[in-house]
């Protein structure tokens, strides 16, 4: 008996109800439409109240305001800004200090992470016991009490200019802030740079050829020492010939505060000691576990095929654990982000605070504001995860899943 | 086959016993001296404790100040050479880092509404104590509907007291508890509507949850206090701690409903199909057999989300809102108590009261965990 494949009977009535209203049918329909209804209702609610209130309270609406002049200085600003620029100019100001010091939060709170979360799974006792108290201690404290704590406590500790606490003469501390001395580019620069390029594409060669080799021959070839040499002899040789490549300006003490050089405030260096450490103690957890996902026996294989503890970690544990650190080490960074917002709290003027704060209180355009400053970290939660995911595509193919 | 063979003649020497591996010259010999890698990394451990651990405990309580009446007592002139911490400062602002500004003659009822929080959340936490879901409506329903009787006043002959003056951990515990009770029936509502087949309900709750997810803390509440008013009628006003605690209560609902999604994700779905074979009503399905399950196995998820929200409280500081950070902040200000050490004590006190309130829910929660998952261990 040849089975037949029955096809199920043409329904066009449940089709539309499924269609419709999911497996509620139609009363999932009815549903809809009312939810429907009364969102439109609250949205027509909303618009109208929000009218008439900002008409009683004299605002006009609209994001003209973006254009006119701000008035108000900030503290540190790494594009051109004065007084005399637009909101729209504060608003790129406050962006890019937030990006600015979401960048450095991540790239320390990554470094603090693996190190904290490898030290606790350490065979020495000691340091896996401090690495436990470290993460339990910094993850039941609010982000913002820590904060001001560096901020108002530690940093504030620190002498002022004047007795300032210097490194040769040239990298300055104090409760002001940082003064390094800032590098300038000379006329010799630009050889500089192409011997800097130079290197590291050889660096790069050299490490494709030894790959290449290992692959075809089985024989490990030592690169390092001659990548070293070229590293320090191209540079070197450039530097000799066109001259010194950069000068430096350094800060000096003005008054009562530095002046010149390389500085970063104080706000600025509290909420990434901040953020980074507490980012860090969570990455820790998430590495700890991703490690633990790993099965036991690859370590042991490694160890039994002669690695070191450091090798097994780095070629064998790590890159397998990635595939299961990297979707909440995605979060974190995102959570370091929006964190950066409590920047607020101490004054560094980061998105919020400039924009969500000072233009806020200057311009009373509430609406616009807190729309444009949501709408901001939405679209920086959305490319970061959209970055983060297809990195997280490049490792599973590598791991030919 | 060879004619050679080879039969030892004398006793081969024994061999020394091996290193010992056990007590407490084995233990220190495996776990911290076993290489010499081990042997920096204990040294610099130790140096660690000795340059944090020992000073600390040095300012809290060797040098520290227990009795004064204002910040002479805590000048290095007075106590003479090394000044600890403060505590006198504390002392003094205990009340406020309590009750805020709360009047002092209606102090009782904040008290009070302690006291019966405590009577009723104890029992609670013990898991062999009695009728649990007597006590849970009572906690979570019961309760706040009496502590915003207690706490606001108005009714039978209690004096209103308006919110703008309270403060401390009166306000931080409010802002915690409210958010928690009021995030998870949103939680739960969010995580069904995204599971559930009818589209615009779906696209709805991911669109909501996805929203609140993707932004911070501190723009909600900017939103709720700037913006807010502005949608609603102009002879409408919200007080100014109940829009914080709207705002608090969407943005904690969304991060429970990510949380209790998984929980749903995690019951098969032979349980809703065996569920609806006895006809039971899709409401029954979810309400007596997979929310019961589902919830059961994120409680220490959710029990990270609320300690995440017990540390966001902090931030109403920012909103004008007095806290105990905020309180904290202010009482910096005093300059009858501003010492050298007068910081630094603060932040001790509070960040003593914050780490213990969070350590011990985490604790608790593995506790939970691990009592829910005893008949998965053997």
């Amino acid at each position: 008996m040849t089975g037949e494949i029955r096809r199920p009977p043409f329904q066009p009535g449940l089709r539309l109800r499924r269609a419709l209203g999911g497996t509620a049918g139609w009363r999932g329909f009815a549903l809809q439409v009312v939810l429907l209804v009364a969102l439109v209702w609250a949205i027509h609610a909303i618009i109208g109240n929000a009218r008439a209130n900002l008409a009683a309270q004299k605002v006009a609406s609209g994001f003209g305001f973006l254009w006119s002049t701000s008035g108000f200085a900030v503290s540190q600003a790494l594009i051109p800004y004065s007084e005399s620029s637009t909101y729209l100019q504060a608003l790129l100001v406050g962006l890019t200090n937030t990006l600015v010091v979401s960048i450095v939060g991540i790239v320390c709170a990554t470094i603090i992470g693996f190190l904290v979360g490898l030290g606790r799974l350490s065979p020495n006792w000691l340091l896996a016991r401090i690495a436990g108290a470290y993460v339990e201690l910094i993850r039941n404290l609010p982000l913002l009490f820590q904060i001001l704590f560096w901020y108002l406590a530690v940093l504030a500790a620190l002498p002022n200019p004047r007795q300032n606490i210097s490194l040769f003469d040239s990298v300055f501390l104090s409760n002001r802030g940082f003064g390094m001395p800032k590098p300038i580019a000379t006329a010799a620069f630009d050889p500089f740079a192409a011997a800097v390029v130079v290197t590291i594409a050889c660096w790069i060669a050299l490490h494709v050829i030894a790959r290449r080799r290992l692959f075809a021959t089985g024989r490990q070839t030592t690169v390092w020492p001659l990548g070293i040499g070229l590293l320090i002899g191209l540079p070197l040789l450039a530097a000799l010939i066109f001259g010194a490549p950069l000068t430096f300006e350094y800060p000096v003490l003005r008054g009562f505060n530095f002046a010149g050089g390389l500085r970063v405030v104080p706000e600025f260096a509290a909420l990434a000691l901040a953020l980074s450490t507490y980012s860090g103690a969570f990455i820790a957890e998430i590495v700890r576990a991703g490690v633990q996902s790993v099965h036991k026996g690859q370590t042991e294989a490694g160890a039994s095929l002669g690695l070191s503890r450091a090798a097994v970690l780095r070629l064998i544990v790590v890159p397998q654990a990635m595939r299961v650190i990297l979707p909440p080490l995605t979060n974190q960074f995102l959570n370091l982000t929006k964190n950066s917002s409590l920047a607020v709290g101490i004054g560094y003027p980061d998105l919020v605070s400039v924009f969500a704060g000072t233009t806020l209180s200057q311009t009373g355009q509430a609406i616009e504001i807190i729309a444009i400053t949501m709408a901001v970290y939405l679209v920086l939660s959305l490319l970061t995860s959209v970055l983060m995911g297809l990195y997280g595509r490049r490792i599973a193919r590598s791991m030919g899943t | 086959m060879s004619e050679t063979a080879y039969v030892a003649k004398d006793m081969i020497a024994p061999r020394a016993a091996p290193v010992r591996t056990t007590g407490v010259l084995g233990f220190v010999r495996t776990r911290l001296l076993n290489s010499p890698t081990n042997i920096l990394l204990t040294v610099a451990g130790i140096l660690l404790l000795w340059l944090t651990v020992l000073p600390a405990a040095r300012f809290l309580l060797v040098d520290a100040v227990w009795h004064g009446s204002d910040r002479n007592a805590c000048l290095p002139a007075t106590a003479g050479g090394q000044v600890g911490a403060c505590w006198p400062f504390i002392h003094a602002k205990l009340s406020q880092f309590v009750y805020g500004f709360y009047p002092e003659p209606e102090r009782w009822r904040v008290d009070l509404t302690f006291l019966i929080g405590a009577v009723l959340l104890i029992p609670l936490l013990v898991p062999r104590l009695p009728a649990k879901i007597v006590n849970a409506w009572l906690f979570f329903l019961a309760f706040p509907l009496v502590a915003f009787v207690l706490l606001c006043g108005g009714y039978g002959g209690l004096a209103i007291v308006p919110t703008r003056l309270w403060g401390g951990m009166l306000v931080t515990l409010v802002v915690a508890i409210t958010g928690i009770v009021a995030s998870m029936p949103i939680g739960i509502a969010l995580a069904l509507a995204r599971r559930s087949s009818i589209p615009l309900l779906r696209f709805g709750a991911i669109a909501f949850i996805e929203f609140w997810r993707g932004v911070p803390l501190i723009t909600v509440l900017f939103f709720a206090t700037y913006m807010l008013p502005l949608f609603l009628p102009g002879n409408f006003s919200v007080d100014g701690l109940a829009r914080v605690l709207i705002g608090v209560a969407l943005f904690a609902g969304a991060y429970n409903a990510e949380v209790i999604r998984g929980g749903l994700l995690a019951i098969p779905r032979g349980q809703a199909e065996a569920a609806s074979a006895l006809g039971l009503s899709w409401w029954k399905t979810t309400w007596l057999v997979v929310l019961p399950q589902a919830l059961r196995h994120v409680i220490p998820g959710l029990v990270n989300s609320f300690i995440a929200l017990l540390k966001d409280t902090s931030l109403v500081s920012i909103v004008a809102i007095f806290d105990l950070l905020g309180q904290l902040r202010a009482a910096f200000a005093d300059p009858a108590w501003s010492s050298p050490t007068t910081l630094f004590t603060g932040f001790a006190f509070t960040g003593i009261i914050y780490f213990v309130l969070c350590f011990g829910m985490s604790r608790y929660s593995l506790f939970v965990e691990h009592r829910l998952n005893a008949h998965r261990r053997n």
